[in-house]
């Protein structure tokens, strides 16, 4: 208990300040808040195991969360039929050309020695393979994008619920991941770095652009939820009846009946859009919980004490009879994993899949400051950092509005200092990361709460 | 004539477009290297301290403006420039003696110092948004075009007209005289010799004598002056707008590493490899094909390999095919 001390005290702190950001600015804020954080702490957990456990830098959070946010609809929306009709056989046809041709390439390379055949063969592979598909995709994909453009344009998903496609989310971003993996995992530490930032915009741009498949920049929007919607919880007996009886003492002091009636009205409709966010906290809790469980059984398992001898010292692991190579494969495929279902649940929470929301500040090096913040390789400390940093992301703005006026108090309110300066308030929240992550690098660089490890 | 009419259309569209932007891309791949060589470290603030420098450039155009100095049919710009760059060493020194300098000190892995670069990478966007506001900015003035495309038509009598903006000869330009000064600094001084040395074995450098601050310091004025120059060519040829530099330290950092990262001229000629490549592969070259081929062979399509949204997405992918088979880039040689 005593030892676990700094770390209850930290959580402490930060349910404490999402609590006061509930009394005084709303409880919608501080729950859409709290929200947010469940799914960056999501996120951190997969990064952290990437870093924290490996030391591997994957600065393609990016690429994962959209894949993650794509299984959302691919999974949700129901299957437009005409478009399917239209050009479904032509997409499928290359689909499977694309797979024969993964399969020729296979074959070439375990048949042949390495030569310079081989590199031409599988080269004219590529390139003939690519001609092809475009050949035969291409009036698929215009009779497809052709069917109702307004509302769909698209192939649409599966008509399943929701919530599966958190799985799915993980299915996609581990598959990419072991794609990456296969190619760039030999490379130094900053070379992966650059190479999976720019893997990741790849990720992006096909996302954007391939409307057939995502709609692309024109957004799927009215995704399907896997909670209630306050419309229909406004109606319902059980939730008036609810919000009745928590409010009690306080209707009871309006004594005219219809004056009762629309405050009673006025709290369901509040009480209607807490309770849903309530309904995602849930949700998203036990997923951060099972994660935190699973994550934390494998830092204290033979494999996590593995990981951390390959981290701290590859040659000796290699020596030792580890496979290296294998293991930061498996990791790398793991934490991206974890970071698909964050997308997911993203997208779930939202409701809609806008492509052009993808920017790497926000989705590869927020996350990163969270978790150097939060403290590497401890999953405690990634959570707190996904909370901390995320709170301070969004509170950014009020609390640098409050020392702008503050310190420019003595200025009159048409200086244009300090109109300048309250105009760019949003973007104050870039210095405080900024600064905050300079900050504990150079004075906490273990992170907030730091890697503690103990041999049980 | 129909083939000098194809030339023109190249020229126009992809010979001369993607020489510009080569020039833009060179010199901030230059910048990458150099910090990559000397300081050692992936330096993720280039986009955003281009963007500061371009950002110093401006207010010193818009100061002269207000003055009434101008240069006639040249930009304003070129007057602020050497404004501009010392602003920015003043910057860039700053930066090194409060982050910089501590992790240096410590002998800190280059993992770090790009997790640090990334902190300053976050400030800079911010000082750059707070004081100029993240709008999209032109502060080009003067003569925009050298050859109109219409004059250029009336002039030859061919059907394809070549227009050339001052911008891009000024570009140009510009990289050239700046690329060929550095390559004699670094070639041929006493100082720049001895930068190449401390990139090539620093410990060696040190025992020869060679006073590390003093190349340290060289090191982000050169990187200042490639970084404002860079900058503000990119903002007089295109616009400057922070989120478009913040992006464009993608492409950069593949000129870099395409060229061989550590390696100047590499990246110098890596710049003008992705600026081709992206250009080449994503043109429409139906136009071209109506010229060259008889009209019975003329082509039903566009005849674009790629379409021009995955711009970025080929210059990445040239970048991870050569990571795959020569990480150590095209143009390998000697560090620095």
């Amino acid at each position: 208990m005593r030892k676990n001390l700094n770390v209850i005290a930290a959580y402490s702190i930060m349910m404490g300040l999402i609590i006061l950001v509930g009394i005084f600015q709303s409880w919608n804020i501080a729950l859409s808040i709290f929200n947010l954080c469940l799914i960056s702490a999501v996120m951190t957990m997969g990064a952290n195991i990437q870093w924290g456990y490996a030391g591997l830098i994957n600065f393609g959070i990016m690429g994962y969360t959209a894949l993650g946010g794509l299984a959302a609809v691919l999974i949700s929306v129901n299957p437009v039929q005409e478009a399917w009709s239209v050009g479904g056989s032509n997409i499928l046809l290359s689909l499977f050309l694309i797979i024969g041709m993964v399969l020729a390439i296979r074959y070439v390379l375990k048949k042949y020695d390495k030569s310079k055949l081989r590199t031409y063969i599988i080269a004219t592979i590529i390139i003939s393979g690519i001609i092809l598909v475009r050949f035969i995709s291409e009036p698929g994909i215009e009779a497809i994008e052709e069917v109702n453009p307004a509302k769909t344009g698209f192939l649409g998903g599966f008509g399943l619920p929701i919530i599966f496609s958190w799985i799915v989310g993980a299915v996609f971003a581990g598959g990419l991941a072991f794609i990456i993996g296969k190619v760039a995992l030999g490379l130094r530490a900053d070379y992966l770095a650059i190479a999976t930032l720019l893997i990741s915009e790849i990720v992006i741009a096909i996302i954007k652009h391939e409307d057939w498949l995502t709609r692309g920049v024109k957004n799927v929007i009215g995704l399907k939820r896997p909670a209630p919607y306050e419309v229909d919880l406004q109606q319902t007996d059980w939730f008036i009846n609810l919000i009745e009886k928590f409010n009690f003492s306080k209707l009871n002091l309006i004594q005219d009946f219809s004056e009762r009636q629309s405050a009673l009205n006025q709290l369901v409709i509040e009480g209607s859009s807490i309770f849903v966010k309530l309904c995602y906290s849930g949700l998203f809790l036990v997923v951060v919980i099972i994660l935190l469980i699973l994550t934390q059984k494998a830092l204290y398992s033979p494999w996590g004490r593995m990981m951390r001898a390959i981290r701290d010292n590859e040659e000796a692991a290699n020596a030792m009879g580890k496979n290296v190579v294998k293991q930061h494969l498996l990791i790398f495929v793991l934490g991206s994993a974890i970071v698909g279902i964050a997308g997911a649940m993203l997208v779930t929470q939202d409701g809609l899949f806008t492509p052009g929301s993808y920017r790497p500040m926000r989705y590869t090096f927020l996350i990163w400051v969270m978790v150097i913040v939060g403290g590497s390789g401890n999953n405690f400390g990634a959570i707190l950092g996904g909370f901390a940093v995320w709170f301070l992301w969004i509170e950014a703005a009020p609390i640098a509005l409050f020392v702008i006026n503050l310190t420019t108090s003595g200025l009159a309110d048409t200086h244009f200092l300090k109109q300048h300066l309250i105009e760019s308030v949003p973007y104050f929240r870039f210095l405080m990361m900024g600064i905050g992550l300079l900050l504990i690098m150079r004075y906490r660089p273990k992170g907030i709460l730091p890697e503690k490890i103990e041999i049980k | 004539m129909d083939f000098i009419n194809a030339i023109i259309l190249l020229l126009n569209y992809i010979f001369i477009p993607a020489l510009t932007y080569g020039s833009q891309l060179a010199l901030g791949a230059i910048f990458v290297t150099l910090i990559y060589g000397i300081l050692r470290f992936a330096n993720f603030a280039t986009g955003d301290m281009m963007s500061f420098g371009t950002m110093a450039a401006i207010l010193f155009t818009w100061y002269f403006q207000s003055l009434g100095v101008s240069l006639g049919v040249l930009p304003t710009a070129l007057i602020a420039i050497p404004f501009a760059i010392i602003f920015m060493i003043f910057y860039m020194l700053l930066i090194d003696k409060f982050v910089f300098k501590y992790y240096r000190n410590q002998k800190s892995p280059p993992v770090q110092l790009a997790m640090v670069s990334i902190g300053v990478m976050f400030v800079t966007q911010a000082v750059v948004r707070i004081i100029i506001g993240p709008s999209d900015r032109r502060f080009f003035d003067g003569e925009k075009f050298i050859i109109k495309a219409g004059e250029f038509k009336e002039i030859t009598g061919l059907n394809e007209g070549l227009a050339i903006k001052s911008t891009q000869i000024l570009t140009i330009l510009v990289t050239l005289i700046l690329v060929s000064t550095l390559f004699w600094f670094l070639n041929k001084t006493k100082t720049g010799k001895s930068m190449k040395a401390y990139s090539d074995n620093e410990d060696l450098a040190l025992l020869s004598g060679i006073d590390p601050k003093k190349i340290v310091m060289i090191t982000w004025i050169i990187a200042g002056i490639l970084a404002t120059i860079g900058g503000t060519l990119y903002g007089l040829d295109k616009s400057f707008k922070p989120f478009t530099y913040f992006n464009n330290m993608l492409p950069i950092f593949a000129a870099a590493i395409v060229g061989g990262i550590g390696n100047p001229f590499g990246a110098f000629l890596g710049g003008y490899v992705i600026a081709f490549s992206e250009i080449f592969l994503t043109y429409a070259y139906k136009k071209f094909f109506m010229y060259v081929l008889p009209e019975s062979m003329e082509p039903d399509g566009l005849v674009q390999l790629l379409s021009t949204d995955y711009k970025f997405a080929v210059s990445f992918s040239i970048l991870v095919i050569v990571l795959l088979y020569r990480p150590s880039g095209i143009f390998k040689g000697k560090v620095l």
